[in-house]
């Protein structure tokens, strides 16, 4: 818990929030320790894992290095917001095709990966890879992550 | 399903879950963000507790002045050396260990104090007024350093022998006379650099002493919350049964959260002294400190061989830097000599080892525990040996290759072995002939195998109980509860766990409830190490399910008259398996059961066999069933920088059965990965002064999505009778081959001859200019002379 001098509102996955913040407190320290989301996860807190990715405006940006206060008034989106009521279709992709094993990077690779679909019809494997090189993996080798943002991306996805 | 009728080796067609690929059962909750890892509690009044680090490697301690630190305002309390004093460590042999230093730090990163305050930068700030008085000595940071006489060792308590951890010297057979009588010897020398398992999730513990009962409550991250129960008592001499422990789910192990640690005792024991809950999460820096990654291993090796190219016999010897402390160490070290007579057959063979303390991060187990250094030495050598005699690499492995129910001659059972048909199915998948043939210059392919183990036969401390033990309630409505105490580290064992006894009593795993995990509710599991939870507690869980199915069939078969021996439990029903519309719901039959028996409900334990040797160091090797490996790679290097690119792997492994493929693949693309990765560019680097050379994720250079090639996974399935539906371990093994692979693939392309890791673009070029590229040779080091041990009877399977 951060300690509070000021206050910052924003859109936290369509809920407007205003919450008392330290000036020198980190959106993910907010994100998880004042409005207790804590899907968003933290692997470094120096931007190095892209653990703690989220959407601001719906970028992915690096919440252990952005400010809390900077993102007055902006749009985020959590993973806690991807899939409300049902998984979103990356959510899905990422499940039954074995793309989480710690789970760990997971929230961060699921939000870097809806943003780029949003983005890019019919990614290419360079496209991907690209999209995804900030966010550490240690378990599954990217491969499954690979194919399940492929499996999204592709014209026919039947599995969706 | 009807386990009358279930035989390994049978098609597995008559399964309902097993063989599937399967969503995994964790998979919901992780990609909706919903699991919750140690950092995500926030129990209210919770304080924040944070270590104070040595700069030091090597120092005395005059004195620590924590005055000003305990009059901050928010400062709830204060610990030093002096207040947590129990020695502790992971095996009984090496109890080395204190929760913070007691009169001396031997690494870089060591805690010599702690703190919990009200709020995380409040201890921060607290531990910058703790004032430390170092007396620095003179750090020791090399292997050779370490072997060097000395009046001030690291620890004192070894007596005689500096910086001499531990020993091994073992010789089976006669190596001399097989020397003599070969026609051709060999030796060769190899460093493998060591590694961390960068874990994304940094450890955490969460720490709730309540002084009215007197219980302290422990969440944390770890892969065996069974061992960090007893080591909590013994560090805090709190009795075992006021402390519970729970195993939250951990963000990746890789073997990095197996030892109990100073966080974990130090939240609890600032609890005790604050009334408050108590958290400490490590920083990205502290989790490099905390390490017990693979050891950095110097090794020697000769070989002779007769003139048909077949073994004679091998001298092996290994030098081991462990840092600081023990940790795993006794068995790392036999773990460098344990497992090479596994993949081919030595008939005479000796191994010497030796683990040096050094002021560094103490090193420990990870992925593959103490054998990827040496099977890379090994696989190497073959390669040269092969190379000397003018033979076909694959030809002289294969001359050379174990085969299934047979004894090594260091008394290790083997059972089903998938060695050659991983062999077959990955060059065949890999057109390894066509290619090592054709590619041009600058392109090659490599080579290798591996073995490693489905669980250690053994525990870590000495006793004759279960290794898993699973307790199963089956409830009215139909559902099943499991209660089991593995941890799941990310490897899939919920998924596995969840399986079995689903397929047992005809539901989906999703039917199957777990509770997981928990001292206090979930019977003993030793942990997730050594790939031993999908055999171990599998085959706990069958017993469990088979037991507790058995009144559910006996009351169906009075309700319906159907003998009980013809009904099956599919698809949420108990039938009649000749006319499989007569049935109940499960829901029913178990409403029929609990009328006529009361609770239904079981309990499943597994011990393995007792199949290790007689002598010291025995326990370091066997194992139920070992899994089987072959890799390719292929590699396309730059002659000019000496930069190149992995293009593909293929990886064929013996996993008994497949319980559940994409699992499977999971853990062998994830350990193709770990293993190129450590291959290519992870160095566990100091400065001679005892500074890691870089401990961020970024100066830590590791594999990205960018440079991790296709991987094509083969699952060979020996069907292992003692594996639970057959199934042997698939975590470990696949990454084994890998480095060695990647080695001969380098050496394919361009001819160098590489004999240490990482394979750096400079080490390429090197290899390119002709200039050998490894270790100039080992120390002049004296070992005992070796325990001379009786070969083992001859053994075809019996018993199993």
């Amino acid at each position: 818990m951060s300690r509070a001098s000021t206050t910052v509102s924003f859109t936290v996955n369509d809920e407007e929030r205003t919450v008392p913040v330290s000036p020198n407190a980190t959106l993910l320290e907010v994100l998880r320790e004042d409005l207790d989301l804590t899907g968003t996860t933290h692997g470094c807190e120096l931007g190095e894992c892209g653990a703690c990715t989220v959407l601001i405006d719906g970028e992915p940006e690096l919440s252990c290095l952005t400010l809390a206060i900077d993102t007055a008034g902006a749009d985020l989106e959590t993973v806690e917001g991807l899939g409300e009521p049902d998984p979103h279709p990356i959510q899905r992709a990422f499940a039954e095709r074995g793309a989480a094993q710690c789970g760990y990077c997971t929230p961060g690779m699921l939000l870097t990966a809806k943003h780029f679909l949003e983005r890019v019809d019919e990614p290419s494997r360079e496209a991907i890879n690209e999209a995804i090189a900030g966010n550490i993996c240690r378990c599954t080798g990217y491969r499954k992550i690979i194919e399940a943002i492929d499996a999204v991306g592709a014209p026919t996805n039947e599995s969706d | 399903m009807s386990r009358t009728e279930q035989q390994p080796g049978e098609d597995s067609g008559e399964f309902d879950v097993i063989g599937e690929a399967r969503t995994r059962v964790d998979s919901w909750d992780k990609v909706r963000g919903r699991v919750e890892y140690v950092d995500d509690l926030h129990e209210g009044r919770l304080a924040h507790g944070k270590l104070k680090r040595s700069p030091e490697p090597h120092a005395g301690i005059a004195g620590i002045d924590t005055s000003a630190a305990e009059s901050m305002a928010g400062v709830l309390a204060v610990i030093t050396g002096e207040d947590v004093p129990n020695r502790f460590g992971i095996m009984p042999a090496a109890e080395d260990e204190t929760a913070l230093a007691q009169d001396t730090v031997r690494y870089v990163g060591e805690p010599v104090a702690a703190v919990a305050a009200v709020d995380e930068a409040t201890a921060e700030r607290a531990l910058e007024r703790i004032d430390v008085d170092y007396q620095p000595y003179e750090p020791v940071t090399s292997i050779d350093g370490a072997l060097a006489p000395t009046d001030r060792p690291i620890h004192t308590e070894h007596g005689g022998d500096g910086n001499v951890d531990r020993l091994a010297a073992l010789e089976f057979g006669d190596v001399e006379a097989a020397f003599e009588a070969a026609d051709h010897v060999r030796e060769d020398t190899f460093f493998y650099q060591g590694n961390t398992h960068m874990a994304l999730e940094e450890h955490s513990a969460l720490a709730d002493w309540d002084p009215g009962p007197g219980k302290l409550t422990v969440w944390a991250s770890t892969q065996v919350p069974h061992y960090i129960h007893r080591q909590l008592a013994k560090a805090l001499d709190i009795p075992e049964r006021r402390i519970r422990v729970h195993a939250n789910s951990v963000g990746g192990g890789f073997g990095g959260k197996t030892d109990p640690f100073p966080h974990q005792i130090c939240a609890a024991k600032l609890s005790m002294a604050c009334g408050r809950p108590v958290k400490i999460t490590l920083t990205r820096e502290e989790v490099f400190y905390a390490h017990r990654g693979r050891h950095p291993v110097l090794m020697w090796v000769k070989t002779g061989v007769d003139a048909d190219g077949r073994i004679t016999g091998m001298d092996f010897k290994s030098f081991l830097d462990g840092g600081g402390y023990g940790s795993y160490g006794p068995a790392t070290t036999y773990y460098t000599g344990a497992l090479q007579t596994v993949t081919y057959r030595i008939p005479n063979y000796r191994f010497r080892g030796v683990r040096v303390n050094t002021n560094k991060p103490p090193c420990g187990p990870k992925r593959g525990h103490g054998t990827p250094q040496p099977r890379y030495a090994l696989e190497r050598h073959v390669r040269l040996l092969a190379g000397d005699l003018g033979m076909d690499q694959i030809e002289f492995r294969r001359r050379n290759f174990t085969g299934a129910y047979e004894r090594t001659v260091n008394w290790l059972e083997i059972t089903t072995n998938g060695l050659e048909e991983c062999t077959t199915e990955v060059l065949e998948a890999a057109n390894w002939e066509e290619k090592r043939a054709t590619l041009p210059e600058g392109k090659g392919v490599g080579f290798a195998v591996g073995s490693y183990i489905t669980g250690a036969a053994l525990p870590i401390y000495w006793n004759d109980m279960p290794h898993s033990e699973v307790q199963l309630k089956v409830d009215r409505s139909g559902s099943v509860t499991v209660f089991c105490g593995e941890a799941e580290i990310g490897q899939g064992s919920d998924t596995v766990l969840a399986s079995i006894v689903a397929e047992v009593f005809g539901l989906e795993p999703e039917d199957v409830s777990l509770e997981v995990g928990d001292t206090d509710t979930t019977p003993v599991d030793l942990g997730s190490y050594s790939s031993r939870v999908t055999l171990m507690v599998g085959n706990a869980a069958i017993e469990a399910a088979e037991k507790a199915i058995t009144p559910i069939f006996e009351a169906v078969s009075a309700e319906l008259d159907v003998p009980s021996d013809r009904l099956a439990a599919r698809a949420g029903r108990i039938v009649d398996e000749r006319d499989p519309s007569v049935g109940l719901d499960l829901a029913e039959a178990v409403q029929f059961a609990e009328a006529e028996y009361g609770l239904i409900g079981a309990v499943g334990s597994y011990t393995p066999p007792a199949i290790q040797g007689e002598y010291k160091g025995a326990g370091v090797g066997p194992t139920p069933a070992y899994s089987f490996s072959a890799a390719v790679v292929q590699v396309d290097v730059d002659t000019d920088t000496g930069e190149f690119d992995v293009e593909k792997v293929w990886l064929a492994h013996d996993v008994g059965r497949a319980l559940n493929p994409m699992s499977v693949e999971g853990q062998i693309e994830g350990s193709v990965y770990m293993g190129l990765s450590e291959a290519l560019l992870e160095d566990w680097s100091f400065t001679t002064g005892g500074q890691h050379y870089g401990p961020s994720m970024l100066d830590y250079k590791s594999l990205t999505v960018n440079e991790m090639p296709e991987v094509e996974s083969i699952a060979v399935e020996t069907q292992e009778p003692r594996g639970p539906f057959g199934a042997k371990e698939a975590g470990q093994g696949p990454l084994l081959p890998i480095p060695p692979a990647l080695t001969d693939a380098v050496q394919d392309a361009i001819g160098a001859d590489i004999h240490e890791t990482p394979i750096t673009p400079r080490k390429v070029l090197k290899g390119l200019k002709g200039r050998s590229v490894g270790p100039a040779g080992i120390p002049d080091f004296e070992f005992p002379e070796p325990d001379r041990v009786d070969r083992p009877d001859e053994w075809s399977g019996g018993g199993v």
